[in-house]
């Protein structure tokens, strides 16, 4: 018997997460055959088999992240029996603690689960990559219908107000592009786009406010702090932005909230970045609890976060949830940014470039790296004196880094 | 365009007066057409008109007259044969299906068969099981008939001149229930084709397949379901055979689902036929199951109540869209 | 290492965070963010994938000479003393 395990595939991979068996047991395979894909933090990568045999048993079930080294299927060499003992039971038990969450089940016990979808909806889904399974039909015998695929399409860009069930899904599959190979949903990801902010501008009654902040000891900090770190390490200005959007937002939480017909302010701080693609469009992925996290935290976050959604291989989890939306046009060399708001989120914060200006302060006019904050809010939801508290605040924390 | 009020009964008798005077090889025969002026009087005053040897009253033997009509279209005539209602038709079904039908086919294209045979189809207004039947997909089944379904006042008017140029037998069905309505069709109306389906309302919702009696309570539904938000598309199918499927085709492809609407019992009926083919062409348009409303599987009962339950109305179209719409 | 086999890294590198560009046809002195359309998380990623690829620690001082080919080569190749 031979063990399959899950590869390295770089010294700095740790885990793995099996997103499908391309074989099943019974099927011969040999070297070079590809078993399954496997999500890493590189992306999605397809396994090769290195020996020649036939599938025994498959040892995890899709959806499964299991450290470097796990048994993930058994292939037995050609021309030998089945031996009963030599078949593990569970997942490697050299790292328990970490195998916890693994159910060493064999494919032949998987549940099948039939998924009710319509034709239409289905080649939707096909056409943009969409693992529909994890979708909540709401067509006739709770089928899913086109209606339900958009929805879905349009969420797997912006956060959006009927995402519950979506939610709480989310964990068992990856509902975005699974593929590398495949053409990303570049249409998709712009009519969805175009419906999102489309309703926004309809519906939203905006105002808009902006601020200059001096930037002088925020970059200092910055440059003091990555010097001490390894290239891998260091913090680009994005993540102390975030970090300072979060800890305002505990300052002025009416606008951490959902207009519901009234102001339901949120008790989780979860900050929507938006990435830009480079084929066009944006994806926005979601930072959990922002506000407990620190500024490493959060640049460990972009790292794993942004190649992800520029590769469409991120889990739906991953971009929902959001209760307010941060846009950083800084690097395009715009000045100023103005957004429009998600729905149901009542505010989105704009990030221009930083730029040196002349500026004046305590009586002196000196030359100073300016940042143009802006602060687009629903006005049904709150008022420019709540918006004015929340730059005031972003000031505040920039000009004390160290504190955040 | 000058528009003019007609009932259906009228647009009948126009097309049949000015087919007698186009063509003098054209000729009525039927049970009572002459004297009586036809069974439902539509052919009141053709006899004093075209006299007996163009108005023919024939005795009660559709077996026989409907033959007598096939042997007149082979030898030259281009006979219309009135059969009273559709639940008659079946005495004459040998001659329609084993000689009119067939003939080209066994005379090895020797002799073809001009002929057209008009029937009364559908519920009237109790007239019960004995005339009320709604047979269409029985003839739809027969290769080498034209079917036809004159679901509008512009169909009664005009398809019956066309199908006289057809060199094969046409079915032209008429709808008994229609035939006292009155609806505005252009006064030059004349000859109507009889290859397409045609879109009697546009609409991006729901495409509503039906024909016959269907037409008009589809189009009444889809009015009330247009002022709810939902847009109907409704097609008439016209010609059960052979089928324009492209017309359906297309619009399921835009709207995406589909309902049938026929009179005709739901078993084996025009609805299973046209799903057949909408399964077969566009499955993967489809966003919704396909559902039809048809007759009740009884035969069509007497009272009033009843016989209206037997057959789908506009309110169980509108009930049944909304359902579809998932409201 | 040779020179060639440095730009050879460079372009490699580039080419991994802007698959959808044509690195090699960069002018010699252009500049590289503007041209190839280059984000600071991208630009950061690029400068993490040379200092694994050629073992090199690029302080953030020195991110200045990763402008444009002609100054990150000279760069290059005074770090790893070609």
């Amino acid at each position: 018997m031979i063990e399959f395990k899950m590869p390295s595939l770089g010294a700095d991979m740790e885990d793995g997460t099996l997103v499908e068996w391309r074989k099943k047991p019974g099927d011969q395979v040999k070297r070079g055959d590809i078993l399954a894909d496997v999500d890493t933090q590189k992306g999605l990568i397809e396994i090769e088999v290195f020996d020649e045999g036939v599938i025994d048993t498959l040892l995890l079930e899709e959806g499964v992240k299991v450290p470097v080294g796990t048994i993930m299927a058994i292939i037995r060499p050609l021309g030998e029996v089945t031996e009963e003992k030599d078949i593990p039971s569970a997942i490697s038990s050299e790292e328990p603690e970490k195998s916890e969450e693994v159910p060493a089940k064999t494919s032949e016990e998987k549940e099948e689960r039939r998924v009710k979808i319509t034709p239409l909806a289905k080649r939707i889904a096909l056409e943009n990559n969409l693992d529909y399974s994890v979708i909540n039909g709401t067509g006739p015998e709770g089928a899913i219908v086109k209606k339900d695929v958009e929805k879905a399409l349009a969420e797997a860009v912006g956060p959006s107000k009927e995402m519950g069930g979506f939610t709480e899904k989310a964990d068992e599959a990856i509902v975005e592009v699974k593929k590398e190979h495949k053409t990303p949903p570049i249409k998709a990801i712009r009519t969805a786009v175009a419906a999102a902010m489309s309703k926004s501008n309809r519906e939203i009654p905006h105002y808009y406010l902006e601020k200059k902040i001096d930037m002088t000891r925020a970059l200092e900090w910055l440059t003091e702090t990555n010097s001490g770190l390894p290239v891998q390490k260091r913090i680009l200005p994005a993540a102390l932005f975030i970090k300072s959007v979060a800890s305002s937002l505990v300052d002025v939480p009416e606008l951490n909230a959902e207009w519901e017909d009234e102001l339901v302010i949120k008790n989780e701080i979860n900050i929507g970045f938006v990435v830009s693609l480079r084929s066009g469009g944006i994806v926005v992925p979601s930072l959990k609890n922002a506000d407990l996290k620190s500024v490493g935290e959060i640049m460990e976050w972009l790292n794993d976060i942004i190649p992800r959604s520029r590769s469409f291989n991120l889990r739906s989890s991953e971009l929902s949830g959001s209760t307010v939306t941060i846009t950083n046009l800084g690097e395009g060399g715009a000045d100023k940014v103005f957004g429009i708001v998600y729905p149901p989120q009542v505010a989105i914060i704009g990030l221009g470039s930083v730029a040196e200006e002349p500026f004046a302060k305590k009586g002196m006019v000196g030359i100073h790296p300016m940042l143009y904050v802006t602060l687009s809010g629903d006005h049904r939801a709150t008022d420019g004196l709540v918006g004015s508290r929340f730059l005031a605040a972003m000031d505040k924390h920039l000009q004390n880094p160290q504190a955040l | 365009m000058e528009m003019v009020k007609m009932t259906y009964r009228e647009a009948l008798k126009q097309g049949i007066r000015e087919a007698l005077l186009n063509d003098e090889r054209v000729f009525l025969m039927g049970e009572d057409v002459g004297h009586y002026g036809g069974a439902f009087a539509v052919s009141k005053g053709l006899l004093q008109e075209f006299g007996a040897e163009r108005i023919m009253d024939v005795p009660l033997s559709e077996s026989g007259f409907v033959g007598a009509g096939i042997g007149a279209a082979m030898a030259g005539m281009k006979p219309i044969v009135e059969v009273m209602t559709v639940n008659f038709s079946l005495l004459a079904m040998d001659q329609i299906i084993n000689n009119a039908a067939t003939l080209l086919h066994m005379s090895g294209g020797q002799l073809n068969v001009p002929l057209v045979i008009r029937m009364g189809c559908g519920i009237g207004r109790q007239l019960a099981a004995q005339h009320s039947h709604s047979w269409e997909p029985y003839f739809a089944h027969v290769p080498g008939l034209v079917v036809l379904s004159a679901g509008t006042h512009e169909d009664a008017r005009g398809m019956l001149l066309t199908a006289l140029k057809s060199p094969d037998p046409v079915i032209l069905f008429e709808y008994t229930f229609m035939l006292n309505m009155e609806k505005e069709i252009a006064s030059d109306a004349g000859a109507m084709d009889i290859t397409k389906a045609k879109v009697r309302r546009d609409g991006k919702d729901i495409t509503l397949i039906t024909y016959g009696n269907g037409v008009y309570k589809s189009l009444e539904a889809a009015e009330e379901l247009s002022s709810q938000g939902i847009e109907v598309e409704v097609i008439d199918l016209r010609i059960l055979r052979p089928m324009d499927e492209e017309t359906f085709l297309a619009s399921v492809a835009k709207t995406h689902r589909a309902l049938v609407v026929e009179d005709a019992w739901r078993s084996g009926g025009m609805a299973a036929e046209v799903f057949s083919r909408i399964i077969e062409k566009v499955f993967f348009e489809l966003d919704a199951p396909l559902q039809r409303l048809c007759g009740v599987e009884v035969p069509i009962p007497y009272p009033r109540h009843l016989e209206e339950a037997s057959v789908p109305q506009s309110q169980d179209i509108v009930s049944t869209i909304r359902k579809m719409m998932g409201l | 290492m040779q020179e060639e086999e440095i730009k050879s890294i460079v372009l490699h590198s580039l080419k991994q965070i802007a698959p959808d560009t044509k690195p090699e046809q960069l002018g010699w002195e252009e500049n590289m963010r503007e041209a190839l359309n280059i984000d600071s998380f991208d630009a950061l990623q690029f400068i993490v994938a040379l200092s694994e690829k050629l073992d090199i620690d690029i302080p953030e001082k020195d991110y200045g000479h990763t402008a444009t080919m002609k100054s990150l080569m000279a760069y290059l190749k005074k770090k790893k003393q070609v």
